[in-house]
C-alpha cells in the first residue's frame, strides 16, 4: 500500500514507532487470543473424555469381577458375565492382526517400492484413500454378501473377522506406505551399493526402520476395528450364544454387541453392566496398544 | 532376528486361516442321535423386544443341555424374518405378525413354519410426573394428536387441559413397536413429523422424563424401570397392569411371538426340545424381564402345535 505522498515528505523516517508499537501490541494480543482458543480446544477434549471415562468408572467400576469375567450373559445382573463376547472379540483380534499386517504391508510395499510411478498406480491410491472412508456397516453388507453367503463361512469368527480385516485395511495400507515413504533414500542406496537386492533391501532395511509407523497404523486399525458393532451384526454375529467359540467356524459374539444390548435394557442394572464391559473392551484396547507401543519403541531405538 | 521369526509366525498364522476358510466349513452339525445328552446347533434371530425373554430361555435350557449351542441374535424382526424365510435360521422372534410379502418368500423357498405366541407387552403411553392433568386418553384422541401436526398443546386435545405444549417421543419407524402402534391408533396415517424418533429405549424414556409436555410410548417394560421417573395414562379408562395387559381388557396389549421352521423342528431334536422347553419356561421366565406372561391354555395350544409337527 502506497503511502500519501504529503505524509511521505513530512516523516523523515518511514516507520511511525507509535504506529509500530501499537501493531506489535495488536499483534502479541493477537498471539494470546489464539493461544488461549488452542488451549480452550484441548481442555474441551479433555473435559469431554475425563467426563465420560468418570461415568463410566464410576458406574461399572464396581461390577467388573472374575465372575463378571468368566459367566456366560444372564437376565440376572449380579450374574451376567461376558465370557463368551470377550473370547470371541480376542479371537476377532488374534485373527485380525496377522491378516492385516501381511496383506495390508504387502500391498504397501508392492506400491512404495515395486510398482511403477504411473497414472494406474495412483488410481489405485486414491481408491484405498477412500475406501478408508467408507461406513463400516457397508463392509458389513460386502461381508454379508462374499463371506457369510459365497464363500459359505455361515455367522462364523472367520466371517467377522474377515469383514472386520477388509475394513483396516485401507488404514493400514495408508499409514504403512507413510513410514515406507519416511525411510531415507540413502539407506536403500547403501544397501544396494553394497550389492544387495532389491527384496533384501526391502525386507532387511526398509521394513525395519519403518515398522515403528506401521505399527502404530496397525494399533489404530485394529483397535477401530474391535469396537465396531454395526458389520458385525451384519454378518449375522449372535447376541447371545450358549458355547464359547471352539474354532474359527464356530458362531460367535463380541464385546460390542454386548455392550450395545446391555445398554438398549430397562433395567438400570444392565447399564452399569454395559459401562463394566466398556471397562473390560477399553482394557484390552490399553493392553493391545501397549503391547504394540513397546515393539515400537525396540525397533525405533535400533534405526 | 526375533522380528523375522515373529513375522513368519504372523504369517503362517494368517496361511492356516486362509488354507482353513479355502476348505470350507463342514462342522454344520445335526442332532446327536438318541441319548438324553443333544448337541447340534439352534440358531435363533429377530425382534429385539423379544431378545431379553429368549436369552432368559437359553441360560435356562444351557444348563440342561450343555452341548447344544444355542445362538439368539437381534437383526430387528423385520431382519430376523429375511434370514428366517432363506431357511438360515430355526426361530425367528417377533413383535409383530409376519407380513404377506415375508410370508410368500417363506413359500416360495420351501419353508414352511408355524406362529408361536411366547408372551404379551403392553404398549404403555407415558408422560412426564409433572403432568398431573392427562390421566385418561382415548384412541381417537392418541389417532388426533400423534398424526395432526396442527395439534401444538394438551389443550388442543381436551379442552380442559392446559395449553402446555406437546413433545413427542416414539421408537424408530423399523421397530415392531412402532408397527404395532402404527396399525393400533395411528390406522396407517403418517406419524406427525415433528415426533422425535429413536431406536432406544432408553432414549425415549430420558427424553419423557425431562419434558414436562411430553408423551411417549414404549412396551411395559421400560415403563415399569423407569415408574419413578415417568408415569402411564389409562387408554379408553383402563391402567396397563400385568393384569390388564393378560386378560387383554388393556386396549394396546399385543402378543410377541416366535416363529419355528417347521423342517427343524421335525429334524432335528435340540430345535424341538428347545421349543418345548421355551413353552414350558416363558410364561414364568417372560415376567422375571418385565413381561407379562399368556393363561397357561395358550401355552397348552402351543405345545400341541409343537408336539404334532415334531412328533412325539
Amino acid at each position: 500500500m502506497a503511502l500519501p505522498n504529503s505524509e511521505f515528505k513530512n516523516t523523515k523516517n518511514l516507520m511511525n514507532r507509535e504506529t509500530v508499537s501499537q501493531r506489535i501490541k495488536r499483534r502479541l494480543q493477537l498471539n494470546e487470543i489464539f493461544k488461549y482458543i488452542f488451549l480452550a480446544g484441548l481442555f474441551f477434549a479433555l473435559v469431554v473424555l475425563s467426563t465420560l471415562i468418570y461415568d463410566i468408572v464410576s458406574k461399572g467400576a464396581g461390577w467388573v469381577n472374575l465372575d463378571f469375567l468368566r459367566n456366560f450373559p444372564s437376565r440376572r445382573p449380579e450374574q451376567a458375565g461376558l465370557y463368551p463376547a470377550l473370547i470371541g472379540s480376542l479371537w476377532l483380534m488374534l485373527l485380525i492382526v496377522p491378516m492385516v499386517f501381511v496383506i495390508g504391508v504387502g500391498a504397501a510395499i508392492y506400491l512404495e517400492e515395486y510398482a511403477p510411478k504411473n497414472r494406474m498406480t495412483s488410481f489405485i491410491e486414491v481408491n484405498i484413500s477412500n475406501l478408508a472412508g467408507v461406513p463400516s456397516i457397508v463392509f458389513g453388507l460386502l461381508g454379508l454378501t462374499i463371506f457369510v453367503r459365497v464363500m459359505e463361512l455361515g455367522n462364523s469368527i472367520m466371517a467377522g473377522a474377515l469383514t472386520l480385516g477388509l475394513m483396516s485395511l485401507p488404514i493400514v495400507i495408508v499409514a504403512s506406505q507413510e513410514a515406507l515413504r519416511a525411510v531415507k533414500m540413502e539407506l536403500r542406496h547403501a544397501s544396494l551399493a553394497l550389492g544387495a537386492s532389491k527384496w533384501q533391501t526391502t525386507f532387511n532395511v526398509v521394513l525395519p526402520s519403518a515398522l515403528p509407523g506401521i505399527i502404530t497404523g496397525i494399533i489404530l486399525a485394529v483397535s477401530r476395528a474391535i469396537g465396531e458393532t454395526a458389520p458385525l451384526i451384519m454378518v449375522g454375529a449372535a447376541t447371545f450364544i450358549s458355547t464359547t467359540p471352539s474354532n474359527i467356524f464356530s458362531d460367535f459374539t463380541a464385546l460390542p454387541i454386548q455392550i450395545y444390548n446391555w445398554t438398549s435394557r430397562p433395567q438400570a442394572e444392565f447399564q452399569n453392566l454395559a459401562a463394566a464391559g466398556i471397562i473390560v473392551l477399553m482394557t484390552m484396547l490399553i493392553a493391545m496398544n501397549s503391547v504394540a507401543i513397546y515393539i515400537r519403541n525396540k525397533y525405533t531405538n535400533r534405526h | 532376528m526375533s522380528w523375522m521369526k515373529k513375522s513368519a509366525l504372523l504369517a503362517s498364522i494368517t496361511s492356516v486361516a486362509l488354507v482353513g476358510a479355502a476348505c470350507g466349513n463342514n462342522e454344520e452339525g445335526g442332532a446327536a442321535e438318541g441319548g438324553d445328552a443333544l448337541s447340534g446347533k439352534v440358531v435363533m434371530d429377530g425382534s429385539s423386544t423379544v431378545f431379553p425373554i429368549m436369552e432368559a430361555v437359553a441360560e435356562e435350557f444351557s444348563a440342561e443341555q450343555p452341548e447344544v449351542e444355542v445362538t439368539v441374535g437381534v437383526s430387528g424382526t423385520g431382519g430376523g424374518f429375511k434370514r428366517f424365510v432363506t431357511g438360515e435360521t430355526d426361530f425367528s422372534n417377533a413383535s409383530r405378525e409376519i407380513k404377506e410379502e415375508e410370508a410368500a418368500e417363506a413359500e416360495k423357498n420351501g419353508v414352511e413354519f408355524t406362529q408361536l405366541s411366547v408372551a404379551l407387552d403392553g404398549l404403555s403411553l407415558v408422560v412426564n410426573p409433572a403432568n398431573d392433568w392427562a390421566q385418561d386418553i382415548t384412541i381417537e384422541e392418541l389417532n388426533k394428536m400423534w398424526t395432526d401436526t396442527s395439534i401444538k398443546t394438551w389443550k388442543d386435545v381436551r379442552s380442559d387441559w392446559p395449553d402446555e405444549e406437546i413433545s413427542f417421543f416414539a421408537p424408530g419407524k423399523d421397530s415392531g413397536t412402532f408397527d404395532f402402534f402404527n396399525e393400533a391408533v395411528l390406522d396407517d396415517t403418517d406419524i406427525r413429523e415433528d415426533a422425535q424418533l429413536s431406536e432406544d429405549d432408553n432414549v425415549l424414556v430420558t427424553g419423557v422424563a425431562g419434558t414436562e409436555g411430553a408423551i411417549g410410548f414404549f412396551g411395559y417394560a421400560y415403563y415399569i424401570e423407569n415408574q419413578d421417573t415417568l408415569r402411564a395414562m389409562a387408554v379408553e379408562g383402563v391402567e396397563p397392569t400385568p393384569e390388564t395387559i393378560n386378560d387383554l381388557s388393556y386396549p394396546l396389549s399385543r402378543e410377541i411371538y416366535t416363529y419355528v421352521n417347521n423342517a427343524s423342528l421335525k429334524d432335528k431334536e435340540q430345535v424341538a426340545e428347545f421349543a418345548r422347553f421355551m413353552n414350558e419356561n416363558a410364561g414364568a421366565l417372560s415376567e422375571e424381564v418385565g413381561y407379562v406372561g399368556m393363561e397357561q391354555a395358550r401355552y397348552d395350544e402351543n405345545m400341541k402345535m409343537i408336539d404334532e409337527i415334531a412328533g412325539e
